[in-house]
């Protein structure tokens, strides 16, 4: 009997470890079967590849820890892409300079990023519409109104900015010579390139720090506190005074606020903005957070988790491109990493939820 | 005396169905007033509109001689009305503390910046007032779902106490718990009521009503229907008033002399209850 609570114990314990456990064999395995795998390059790569789930799962894991799910994160990507792309062509074709063609459309997806969120917070919360079928309607409504907007072709010709901005790094450094932030050396030469050390993309700069501030506010803030509450029971929540409808409302409109902010760096990495971009990714946000440790029943949830999960999927599918492995197997591994871990979750909730 | 609460002419509507029909209650400074009623009687519906959960079709509502609005469960605690409810309202993932202070957070500033929790803060108060009420949890830190049904009651209890609350409502306190707990929750309610705080209580369990209960407010289909100080009736009585096979003091509706004469004595017997102790 002791043995058998022993074990139990330490299966807890890796239980509670497990994806941090994962993703550091599924790293030493793609480094020892892999090419080049192991590098600075490659890993940047791994965390721009990644930069899409990383930011809708932070924004879904608000919503999961409520009890909720929000689907229209998909068509969102496009629908603040194709927003952003349009007002920077436009502004552009009217003779705005760069810079302000650029911040007008950068800031013009995110604030009509919003609005997708505001409707179905407030689907949701005030008019008790289920999550799932609230979000799914706007995720069709998104990328009705997306191909709209762009006319059903991918919008070209941005600001030749928008690249220099999507393709840069905070720290350039030429070993000996050149150590620079943000601005790329000139005049190099073919060798000097070829030696240049790009340290950490731009876009992974913007990610990191967006998702460190909510990370903070779910974890430290009353916001965070009361996020929880709602997740473990809307009852107690509102009895205990938290304004719940407007908490989810909120809540929703943080989502679709990560989901915007990924349309705007899709159009800074690939400079166009297509209406299906990143739709792909919905399967791939939610299963990040679910491996991540939050209950799709509400309640628990932590961003670390999440991005840790974010990555697991990021560095597999890095890894199936470098060993030649067609990526669509990425979807079936993710499809059941999915399931399983709702069944876990299900008939061995002490294994997820830490006591 | 004055009544610390006093409802008046509470009437809540759910679509065709009068849940509480011109509803009059008091509740005086260090009374338990048992309200009891069958399943459907609106007695739950009466404190949720109290509470602050419903709102009333109509009715005002006097607390320490004064009208109150309570349009929302934060209006109410804000004045000091505290609800314990059947299930308790705690919010299982949190821990003991975090749930003391749920919706009431104690806030720090972090790096001048921003307000954070305050956790060290919380914990030492809920440490104190679970000692103040002799109540062990094996630890502050602990998931409500990790607790036992009387461990969350004692939870919810010091919740009540922390904040101060000047009424007490208590809805099934004693519903999920064994024996042993029922007895130490009624306890802690009579600790209560001797420290001047006084609670309301709803019960199916008519020997815990009396055991606690100075007066009785029996209600049957929406209305009150009769009062009763608890130690001038019995179980009998009650239960007949309860089910309707006696027909009670107000069922006809009027005969305003009678129920004015019925108040104002049970009012000065109440005042009698209150000198003897």
């Amino acid at each position: 009997m002791m043995d058998n609570k022993n074990l139990r114990k330490i299966l807890i314990g890796i239980a509670g470890r497990w994806t941090l456990i994962f993703l550091a064999l599924e790293i030493i395995f793609f480094s020892i079967f892999g090419i080049n795998y192991f590098s600075l390059k490659n890993l940047q790569n791994i965390l721009l590849a990644s930069t899409t789930v990383l930011l809708l799962a932070t924004g879904e894991t608000f919503v999961i820890v409520t009890g909720g799910i929000d689907l229209s994160v998909g068509f969102m990507v496009g629908f603040s892409g194709v927003i952003c792309a349009k007002v920077m062509v436009t502004l552009q074709a009217a003779g705005a300079s760069q810079a302000v063609a650029i911040s007008s459309g950068i800031l013009a997806a995110l604030l009509l990023g919003l609005l997708p969120g505001l409707v179905n917070g407030l689907l949701v919360a005030k008019l008790r519409v289920p999550p799932f079928i609230a979000t799914f309607g706007m995720l069709g409504i998104a990328y009705g109104f997306a191909e709209i907007i762009c006319n059903n072709v991918p919008i070209m010709g941005l600001p030749t900015s928008v690249g220099s901005i999507g393709h840069g790094y905070l720290i350039y450094w030429l070993p000996g010579k050149i150590f620079a932030f943000l601005q790329k050396p000139e005049n190099l030469t073919r060798l000097e390139l070829q030696n240049l050390v790009s340290i950490i993309p731009n876009v992974t700069v913007i990610t990191a720090i967006v998702i460190g501030i909510f990370a903070f506010i779910l974890a430290r803030t009353k916001f965070g506190q009361h996020t929880y509450a709602i997740g473990g029971s809307m009852d107690a929540a509102e009895r205990a005074g938290i304004n719940v409808k407007r908490h989810l409302i909120k809540v929703y409109m943080i989502s679709s606020f990560f989901a915007s902010l990924a349309g705007v760096t899709y159009v800074l990495r690939f400079i166009t903005g297509r209406a299906p971009a990143g739709s792909a990714r919905l399967l791939d946000a939610v299963v990040a957070v679910v491996i991540g440790g939050a209950s799709l029943y509400g309640g628990t949830g932590t961003i670390l988790g999440t991005v840790i999960g974010a990555l697991i999927i990021g560095v597999l599918e890095i890894g199936l491109v470098n060993l030649g492995i067609p990526t669509y197997n990425l979807y079936i591994a993710v499809g059941c990493i999915l399931i399983f871990a709702v069944l876990v979750d299900q008939f061995f909730p002490e294994l997820v939820r830490k006591e | 005396m004055e009544p610390l609460l006093e409802v008046k002419n509470i009437t809540k509507r759910f679509g065709g169905l009068t849940a509480v029909d011109n509803m009059d209650m008091e509740v005086f400074p260090g009374e338990v007033v048992g309200l009891l009623g069958d399943n459907g009687a609106g007695k739950s519906t009466l404190i949720k509109v109290i509470s602050g959960v419903y709102h009333a079709d109509a009715g005002t509502i006097f607390f320490e001689g004064k009208e109150v609005r309570i349009d929302n469960p934060m209006d109410a605690l804000r004045i000091g009305i505290e609800t314990l409810y059947q299930d308790l309202a705690l919010a299982e993932n949190l821990n003991v503390y975090a749930n003391i202070f749920l919706g009431r957070e104690k806030l720090k500033r972090f790096l001048g910046l921003i307000n954070v929790l305050d956790h060290d803060y919380m914990l030492n108060e809920s440490k104190k007032v679970l000692d103040r009420l002799e109540i062990e949890v094996p630890s502050l830190k602990n998931q409500i779902r990790t607790l036992s049904g009387g461990q969350r009651q004692a939870v919810a209890i010091s919740r009540s106490i922390y904040w101060n609350a000047k009424f007490l409502i208590m809805d099934e306190p004693t519903a999920a718990l064994g024996v042993a707990e029922q007895k130490n929750v009624l306890d802690l309610l009579k600790t209560l009521s001797s420290q001047g705080v006084p609670v309301i209580i709803i019960s199916h369990q008519l020997h815990d009503v009396f055991s606690v209960a100075t007066r009785l407010v029996i209600m049957r289909r929406g209305k009150k229907v009769a009062e009763r100080i608890t130690k001038d009736t019995t179980t009998d009585e009650i239960v007949g008033l309860i089910v309707g096979s006696l027909s009670g003091d107000y069922g006809d509706g009027n005969d305003d002399a009678k129920e004015t004469a019925q108040v104002g004595k049970e009012t000065s017997s109440v005042d009698e209850v209150q000198e003897g102790k």
